[in-house]
């Protein structure tokens, strides 16, 4: 502990210095389980203002109450990409192992929101406008954010050694994020030169306060479940990575220690 | 200007005559393309009406398919022998020799679709003077297709499972010319002009020209260090 304590005095006091993984696993493994206690609050006031306190929309009814699920996920799962590129445009550029690290924990969260806003969109397309799906573009766009976060995870675990497939994914993930306003714009482009003006949530008539705020305090807690999770994801991968050095022995051991 | 095309013009002269050689793997992906086409009447009904409305569909998608299919040879034989670590460490700059490959096989397997499509389109029923439009947005998108997947190919060099995985990462990056491809035929067919489709897929070309090679040149970069 003492040994621990004075190489860390040594470290430079920047905050650049949690860019090593060993600086920043015990760092992740403090701030995580804070971002799941505010998750965990937020969604729970989240869910109860939208259920229980939110009025009844007049046009659809209480079916409307999935949008305080589906619309930060929708969200989040877009945001995730972005932040996703970024680590990995900045791993490429600063060549940070820790960056790839990030990228990585944060694809199977953003995969998971893509999977949850096609989900409940389809649930929720079904009474509204009596299909599960429409060829609309930001249904079509959003399938494809999945493929592309469904490639990522693919590629990075196809290839076994680690520094190739950080930087393999690093660069789709930079691809990707190129493409997708391209894909959204052709796709939108399409969809209006086929079917003419289709269903579309953007003329929905203003919200209520009280569902903007519900849905508002979800999408923080999809934030921080977001945060909460990839930190927890990242310490794993930061173990896995090093586990052949001394600090990560010394870690299990006190983590066995303590159990 | 001399200096670049001399590297330029022998890799994309010993691709072309490697091709030559191996001449019947070329055909197949040919065959392909057109097998793939002639499933679809018997998969939707020998109705004139239907097949000349999905024409323009099925033709980009098959051609989608088959570039998608002829991709892992781009790079892989190279990788297999040598060459490619010899052309990386060539002085000469990895994205020009990345552009004569990916020219060499869109030479060897783009062009074969573009002179056939306007034949199998026929069988299709479709308006003969929509066959123009049909090959231009064709020889438009194809190369965009190819050097697409040449980053796509540079990533999954040598791996298992590596042409699945390719289909993978690459196809939803397809969808854009796809859609500009197809919907040039249809703007045609459908009285309004196909400029503005041919205008974006002549943009995307470019737009594919500057800045694919150089990603794929990472790519390489980073699957053979």
């Amino acid at each position: 502990m003492m040994k621990e304590k004075l190489s860390r005095s040594t470290e430079p006091k920047s905050w650049l210095r949690f860019s090593a993984p060993q600086m920043f696993y015990p760092l992740a493994g403090k701030m995580a389980p804070w971002f799941a206690a505010v998750a965990a609050v937020l969604g729970v006031v989240g869910l109860y203002i939208g259920l229980f306190v939110a009025p009844t929309d007049f046009q659809q009814g209480e079916v409307y109450r999935v949008i305080f699920i589906h619309v930060p996920a929708a969200w989040m799962s877009m945001f995730v990409y972005l932040v996703m590129a970024f680590w990995s445009a900045v791993g490429l550029v600063m060549n940070t192992r820790l960056s790839f690290m990030m990228a990585k924990a944060l694809a199977p969260t953003g995969a998971m929101f893509c999977f949850v806003a096609l989900w409940t969109g389809a649930l929720w397309g079904k009474p509204t406008w009596g299909t599960y799906w429409v060829w609309d573009a930001r249904l079509t766009s959003q399938l494809l954010l999945m493929f592309l976060y469904l490639g990522f995870m693919a590629l990075t675990a196809a290839i076994e050694d680690p520094r190739r497939s950080d930087r393999a994914g690093a660069l789709i993930a930079l691809v990707g994020a190129v493409n997708v306003p391209i894909i959204y714009f052709s796709v939108s482009w399409w969809n209006t030169l086929h079917q003419g003006a289709s269903v579309s949530l953007t003329k929905a008539p203003s919200m209520a306060s009280t569902m903007l705020a519900g849905m508002l305090l979800m999408a923080f807690a999809a934030w921080a479940y977001t945060i909460a999770v990839t930190l927890w994801r990242v310490r794993s991968l930061i173990l896995e990575r090093e586990r052949h050095t001394e600090w990560v022995g010394h870690e299990l051991d006190a983590q066995e220690g303590r159990a | 200007m001399n200096g670049l095309m001399g590297p330029f013009m022998a890799v994309l002269r010993r691709d072309l005559m490697l091709a030559w050689r191996g001449r019947t793997d070329v055909l197949v992906t040919l065959a392909f393309f057109v097998i793939v086409v002639c499933l679809f009447p018997f998969g939707v009904g020998p109705e004139t009406n239907q097949l000349r409305e999905i024409a323009p569909g099925v033709l980009w998608v098959a051609a989608l398919l088959s570039t998608l299919l002829s991709l892992n040879r781009l790079f892989a034989q190279d990788h297999a022998d040598g060459t490619l670590e010899q052309l990386l460490l060539s002085p000469e700059p990895t994205a020009l020799w990345v552009v004569a490959k990916v020219a060499a096989h869109w030479i060897v397997t783009g062009l074969p679709l573009v002179i056939v499509a306007p034949g199998l389109a026929l069988l299709f029923d479709v308006q003969q003077d929509a066959l123009g439009v049909l090959v231009l947005s064709l020889a438009l998108g194809s190369p965009i297709l190819a050097l697409l997947g040449a980053v796509g190919a540079a990533l999954t060099l040598g791996l298992r499972g590596g042409g699945v995985l390719l289909a993978l990462l690459i196809l939803p990056l397809y969808v854009p010319v796809l859609i500009f491809g197809a919907g040039a035929v249809d703007a045609h067919l459908g009285g309004m002009g196909a400029s503005a489709q041919l205008l974006l897929l002549g943009g995307g070309l470019l737009g594919a020209l500057a800045a694919a090679p150089f990603a794929c040149a990472a790519a390489l970069r980073i699957a053979i260090e």
